[in-house]
């Protein structure tokens, strides 16, 4: 919402600067966006006329000008403006100005050999327009020597100020002159609404052609026919105005409208009655294929939910939005009906989205008017249209039993207090309705208190408390912590909430790093990943890459991984904890945990740790993940398996039992090729929710009860058959050596010389732990046969000769 | 045969002279070995009288000793040296780089999540979470955003298809339909905060089609605004570590609170340089207010007898307030660069008693 000081001013009488002003309304609930003050910038330029200009002698472009200022000498010009010469009147900058457009502080100097003391001004160089054709030329009758900005109109400053969707009555500059007013910064002025009668009947009728059940669309409208008029340019004063706040001034008679929306919030409709199809403006809902071209020269399909208006040759306006083009306001003419109406809110916001119409008029409209401005402005609008275009106005033709908006809200007493904590002394609470329209009656313990018609966000008590509230100044609230009900504060997270806090540092703690991706992708990417399913894919994305909510972390990791590589970071190791979706319901969003490894273990180094990534740092980034979230490694099982984006012979599932927890993997060459990634990849993924929570059985361990005796290891190195998992071997080896057993680890795999073909050597170590006595060879020698019968039996495994 | 003097004084002769532990040792097998010249000596002394064995065994013992110290005392004085010249040997350039150590980040965002939830904990605040799929009844109606209201328009929603009942899901525009979901199932007094993911579907400089929100929910007895103000500014100064910070209240609007307030923090704006603190300038940075009755009702609370406020803020902006982050996209960029400077190491736990303003490199 836009509008100059000079204007708010016309509504608000106040002695208060317009610093104050702007202090306070963003206060009132009025945040003041932007400030445009030419005034200082332009300061320093005057009307002068060009009294003599002669040809420069040294110069052919140049002239030699004589200017007056209204001092008792003229002041010498250096001008190379076409349009300079003598007897014209223009803006003049003297020495010490700063010219804007040019970034210049003027100062005496000599053009050519001729002396120069001054500017005369173009547009451009003042920066109010980009026009350089010329210096400005002003009307004959500019005064000599008067400040520019004032006699142009430039001196008004124009102020922007956000209105939120509640403040519609703020969408005229009277409705935030009486905020202010309420808040005391001056008296809201009276303006002439009384009605003028007019002088003869409207030659134009108006009839409401809907459904009964539809007749809430419009239940008020006024309207009213002028004739004998003149139009033409609007006077100074409204085109300043209208200029100032971003508007183009068109004609009088469009001015007028434009004007008054912003004045009193009020949109207002204009018809050239020579151009009206018969006698009467039907109000009805349009016919499926109906067509119209609206104001803004776009043709519109208008469809059978829409209100519009029209004439016996169809509609011309579309309800609240937007006027046609046929019916509308020219500069010649002569007759004009003005059409002031109420329309449903919904019905214009529905209607003006499905056809894409952003106007002023439908910003207001959808926000809710003054219920009774049909009726009020009438008067006062046809006072404007008199003064300015003059013709006489007819009687009021008016339609519709007007709509309901009187109603009575009870405000307790001590409302105001209960809510926000303010102590708001009850006269002033009266006082502070009463100045915003309000109108009140005493009742047991408070108020039934009636909203102005401008006030449909007036919904329950506590907007009046708010009312209340703003202008009385929130800057009264109280400051209260909050009562603490425990000396010691409780958790904020749940066990389950802790996880992922955990699971991110266990997983930075190996090297990963966290990223923050997207929660959508491209339809090929989630197809790729399991997803894609129609009911993922968003109607309006902002693009095609973004177009599907991601069934899986990883590929938006790897698209990740892939712009780092393209910057030369191609050793990378990254993670994220987030959601993925398996449906749209809530239960078929899965909390993921994924992590990508891609490049080296790290940077080129001389102590020669630095090896490729493979598979295996997946795999234990999972493995400590599952840790992290209470799942034991030995308790794990891995199925050598995987879905079709990992490579099929470099994949696994990590079970539990039954329980499918995380699968890790080298990612398909295929898919790492999609994603433009040169190296190999490997990652794994994990959905929190498939890990069950650990039983809580306190923060109390277990007794640790420590073995006395020695342990004992025994190395073993078995040949068996490349295709028996080392699992099987690990698992056959634990169970032959018994309960003494507390550590199986597998320190060597080899091929080659001295295996067979299609053959491997496995080498294990056992330690072994005995609880009761020191163990005896005998005993030793008894677990090794033990545990090299079950390799055998097993696994097909011999111990390596 | 040698005098014992002349043996004893070649020997120890020898003594100061080895160069080596292995040198030593031979002339201490020479001297007091089994068949060594002193021990031999001993031996003789079983042919000789009492008397002269009396003297020569006491002088010999003398001797032995002796040589027995002088070796004892090179000894030392050899393993020291060869200790020495190891050590020399051993010398590496301590000035070659170490084994590099994995320089990992955890983002800006899940961090300064972290610090709002550890000073919310403080205030007895619980972490409440909600899908980011949402219907369009949480996301906007029980919110009191009816169809076709304004306040739908600004919010950019991105909808997903139609079901068989024409009604489509969005993606929450904002953490605020988890204020429905917590009052539906649990009763008051309620202090929740709902950090999570948010969607709009506008993507320039200052928008990023995801983005992350923090919602706070309190309900109970009393709970009026004056406590909404205490809790906001208690937040926000310790969250920016700024004791006297300003902090304003300013009236505005959200269909769902009611009355409602902006809130800006004081700052200071320089050249294009930000301080956050006392200052001429405010920043606005989060949304607030009493919970609208309306909402109430749609929740089943009976607005007579419960109030509260709700309020809402950015977690980006306020990261990229306290952290100096100009640039909101490089959130999701992912780029190792950027992750390695605004990033935090993963032990740097943020909490109440050790801080929150980050440390390490």
């Amino acid at each position: 919402m836009k509008f100059t000081r000079d204007w708010l001013f016309e509504h608000l009488e106040t002695d208060r600067s317009l610093i104050d002003i702007l202090d306070v309304l963003p206060m009132l609930g009025l945040e003041v966006e932007v400030v445009v003050d030419r005034e200082a910038k332009l300061a320093p330029f005057v009307i002068a006329e060009v009294v003599s200009a002669r040809q420069h002698p040294n110069a052919d472009k140049l002239r030699v000008c004589m200017v007056d200022i209204g001092g008792s000498d003229l002041i010498q010009v250096v001008c190379g403006a076409p349009n300079a010469r003598a007897g014209m009147k223009g803006v003049f900058a003297p020495v010490g100005a700063y010219v804007p457009g040019i970034d210049l502080i003027l100062k005496n100097g000599e053009i050519r050999g001729e002396k120069s003391n001054g500017m005369l001004c173009s547009e451009r160089e003042m920066e109010i327009s980009d026009d350089h054709g010329g210096v400005i030329e002003l009307a004959d009758d500019a005064p000599i020597g008067a400040s520019f900005s004032a006699y142009a109109g430039l001196d008004d400053p124009m102020i922007e100020i956000a209105i939120t969707p509640n403040r519609a009555d703020c969408l005229g500059v009277r409705g935030i002159a009486r905020d202010l007013s309420a808040a005391g910064y001056g008296c809201l002025k009276d303006i002439d609404i009384s009605p003028l009668d007019g002088s003869f009947n409207s030659p134009i009728s108006l009839e409401l052609s809907v459904p009964p059940e539809q007749e809430h669309l419009c239940p008020l409208v006024s309207g009213r026919a002028f004739t004998h008029l003149k139009n033409g340019a609007s006077p100074m004063w409204m085109a300043n105005r209208l200029k100032a706040i971003g508007q183009r001034p068109i004609s009088a008679l469009v001015d007028i409208t434009n004007y008054v929306m912003v004045d009193l919030g009020r949109p207002l409709h204009a018809y050239d009655i020579d151009k009206i199809d018969g006698s009467k403006l039907v109000i009805s809902l349009a016919k499926a294929g109906q067509t119209m071209t609206a104001l803004n020269e776009k043709t519109y399909d208008l469809d059978e939910n829409m209100l519009v208006i029209g004439d016996a040759n169809g509609p011309d306006d579309i309800a609240g939005i937007m006027g046609g083009e046929r019916t509308g306001i020219s500069e010649n003419t002569v007759s004009m009906f003005l059409e002031i109406a109420i329309f449903d809110q919904i019905a214009v916001a529905t209607t003006g989205r499905k056809l894409n119409i952003h106007s002023d008029a439908r910003f207001r409209f959808e926000r809710g008017l003054d219920m009774t401005s049909p009726e009020w402005s009438s008067g006062y609008v046809a006072r404007m249209v008199n003064n300015i275009c003059g013709g006489e106005a007819s009687h009021v033709v008016t339609l519709g039993p007007g709509a309901k908006w009187q109603r009575e809200i009870f405000l307790a007493n001590d409302k105001v207090e209960r809510l926000t904590g303010m102590k708001v002394p009850l006269g002033r609470q009266v006082e502070i309705l009463k100045a915003l329209g309000f109108t009140i009656s005493d009742s047991a313990n408070g108020w039934q208190v009636s909203p102005p018609p401008w006030r449909g966000d007036i919904d329950g008590s506590a907007d009046l408390v708010e009312e209340i509230a703003r202008i009385f100044g929130f800057d009264h609230l109280p400051m209260e912590h909050l009562p603490s009900k425990d000396v010691i504060a409780q958790p904020a997270v749940n066990s389950k909430q802790a996880r992922p806090l955990r699971l991110r540092r266990a997983l930075a703690g190996r090297g990963l790093t966290e990223a923050v991706t997207f929660s959508f992708l491209a339809q090929k990417e989630a197809v790729m990943f399991g997803g894609g399913d129609a009911s993922l894919k968003l109607v309006n994305p902002i693009s095609s890459d973004l177009s599907f909510m991601r069934p899986s972390a990883l590929p938006n990791l790897l698209s990740a991984a892939a712009r780092n590589q393209d910057r030369g970071e191609s050793d990378l190791a990254i993670f994220e904890v987030g959601p993925v979706f398996l449906g749209d319901e809530p239960d078929q969003q899965r909390t993921a945990v994924a992590a990508i490894r891609c490049g080296s273990s790290g940077p080129r180094e001389w102590h020669g740790v630095r090896r490729a990534t493979d598979v295996f740092d997946a795999k234990a980034d999972a493995e400590v993940a599952l840790s992290v979230l209470g799942v034991r490694r030995s308790s794990l099982q891995v199925d050598p398996s995987g879905p079709d984006y990992f490579h099929p012979g470099r994949c696994g599932r990590l079970l539990q039992g039954r329980s499918l927890l995380g699968q890790f993997g080298e990612l398909h060459p295929s898919v790492a090729s999609h994603f433009g990634l040169r190296s190999v990849v490997v990652g794994f993924e994990l959905y929190l929710e498939d890990v069950p929570l650990s039983k809580s059985r306190g923060p109390a361990r277990s007794y640790l009860k420590l073995s006395p005796f020695q342990s004992v290891s025994r190395d073993f190195a078995f040949v068996l058959g490349d295709d028996v998992p080392a699992s099987q071997l690990i698992r056959a080896v634990k169970s032959a050596a018994g309960p003494l057993i507390s550590d199986v680890q597998l320190f060597d795999v080899y091929q080659g010389k001295n295996i067979t073909n299609g053959q491997k050597s496995l080498a294990v170590t056992i330690t072994l732990t005995p609880q009761k006595a020191t163990l005896s060879d005998p005993e030793i020698e008894a677990i090794s046969d033990a545990v090299i019968y079950a390799a055998g039996k097993n696994c097909g495994a011999v111990l390596r000769g | 045969m040698q005098s014992l003097d002349a043996v004893s004084s070649e020997i120890i002769d020898a003594i100061a002279g080895a160069v080596s532990l292995d040198a030593l040792e031979a002339i201490r097998v020479d001297a007091l070995g089994k068949k060594g010249r002193i021990s031999l000596m001993m031996r003789d002394l079983g042919g000789m009288d009492a008397q002269s064995r009396k003297e020569a065994g006491q002088k010999l013992n003398e001797v032995k000793s002796d040589i027995s110290a002088k070796i004892e005392a090179k000894q030392t004085t050899l393993a020291s040296v060869a200790l020495n010249t190891r050590l020399v040997a051993e010398k590496q350039d301590v000035t070659l780089p170490s084994r590099p150590e994995t320089d990992a980040r955890l983002h800006p965002l899940s961090r300064t999540i972290e610090e709002v939830i550890a000073i919310f904990a403080e205030m007895g605040f619980k972490v409440a979470e909600g899908p980011d799929i949402e219907s369009d009844y949480y996301n906007f109606t029980a919110l009191n955003i009816p169809p076709e209201h304004p306040a739908r328009q600004e919010h950019d929603t991105f909808y997903l298809p139609a079901d068989a009942n024409g009604k489509r899901k969005v993606l929450r525009t904002h953490t605020s339909p988890v204020q429905i979901r917590a009052m539906e199932s649990q009763e008051p007094p309620i202090r929740i905060i709902v950090p999570g993911r948010t969607y709009r579907s506008d993507h320039d400089a200052t928008h990023s089609p995801m983005f992350h929100q923090c919602e706070g929910l309190v309900i109970g007895d009393g709970i009026h605004m004056g406590h909404l103000k205490g809790c906001l500014i208690d937040f926000c100064r310790a969250f920016f570590g700024v004791d006297d910070l300003p902090v304003r209240f300013r009236p505005s609007y959200f269909p769902f609170t009611e009355p409602s307030a902006e809130v800006d923090i004081g700052c200071t704006k320089n050249n294009g340089a930000l301080k956050i603190g006392a200052g001429d300038d405010w920043l606005e940075i989060l949304g607030s207010g009493m919970v609208n009755p309306r909402v109430l009702k749609n929740c089943g609370y009976d607005p007579e007898k419960y109030q509260g406020f709700a309020f809402g803020m950015g977690i980006e902006r306020i990261a990229m307030l306290k952290y100096g982050i100009p640039d909101l996209r490089t959130f999701y960029d992912s780029d190792l660069r950027w992750m390695r400077h605004y990033g935090f190491l993963p032990f740097d736990t943020p909490s109440i008693h050790a801080g929150l303003a980050g440390g390490g490199v």
